[in-house]
């Protein structure tokens, strides 16, 4: 059984990908790379991640969530954090990320800021 | 009831989960709390990880060695792959602003966040040991 459940919504223009479970090394950050990638190959490039139900995250799903901001910049698009827990935050926080990625508590903020 | 756990593992990405569980299961035994215990788990994921990436290169034929030991401290562990060692100081800054957006790297920072003690040695019969020592 796979880490990570990834379930994908459609809000205008922007992709909401809602994580469920684990994105560590191994199967949960392939399935977000292979996401993301076919997402970029549909034209999709404004993509949020809703990383509420993400219970745990290694340094390789970190690094994950950096190629994945990496590779929709360098196709023109943003992606987004949403909903991080306590513990992802101090992750983010410790690496100096929170700098690089824009984060939103709240869906209708997050979705608002595309625009 | 032993205070130190052995275990050896195969140089597989499973093997990361295995030690994790494992590691869990000790803690808990001991009466170590929920947030020491987060702290051990991603540093034992972290360590085990680089064991069976940049140490053993994936090569199945070389094992990773874990020990968990209980000690007046706190809670000790060491992990031992057989390859051929690293410098820690060759490793870059992650949080540096021009590594910010790099992929890798990121594990050993992680591992001197949340352990209270981490060291690395290079055994004289090869390969390398991480000992990590989280404080009760």
């Amino acid at each position: 059984m796979s880490d990570i459940t990834i379930t994908e919504r459609q809000a205008g223009d922007v992709t909401i990908l809602d994580l469920q479970g684990k994105v560590t090394i191994g199967e949960g950050s392939v399935a977000l790379r292979t996401t993301i990638r076919r997402l970029l190959g549909e034209g999709k490039n404004k993509i949020l991640l809703n990383l509420g139900g993400v219970g745990y995250i290694d340094s390789s799903g970190i690094g994950e969530l950096v190629s994945s901001f990496t590779a929709v910049k360098k196709e023109g698009g943003v992606l987004k954090l949403l909903s991080l827990t306590q513990k992802i935050q101090d992750l983010l926080a410790i690496t100096k990320l929170l700098t690089v990625f824009d984060t939103y508590d709240d869906e209708p903020s997050a979705l608002s800021s595309y625009n | 009831m032993s205070n130190t756990r052995y275990i050896e593992l195969p140089s597989v990405i499973e093997s990361v989960e295995e030690v994790a569980n494992s590691a869990d299961e000790f803690a808990r035994s001991r009466g170590f709390g929920d947030e020491i215990i987060f702290a051990i788990d991603l540093a034992i994921r972290e360590s085990v990880a680089n064991a069976v990436k940049h140490g053993n290169r994936f090569d199945e034929n070389k094992a990773v060695q874990v020990t968990f030991s209980d000690t007046d401290e706190g809670l000790e562990i060491q992990v031992r792959d057989f390859g051929t060692g690293f410098s820690v100081a060759d490793i870059p800054d992650p949080t540096d602003p021009e590594n910010l957006l790099k992929a890798n790297g990121r594990g050993i920072l992680f591992m001197r966040s949340f352990m209270d003690e981490v060291e690395w040695s290079n055994p004289e019969d090869g390969g390398l040991v991480v000992r990590m020592l989280k404080r009760r």
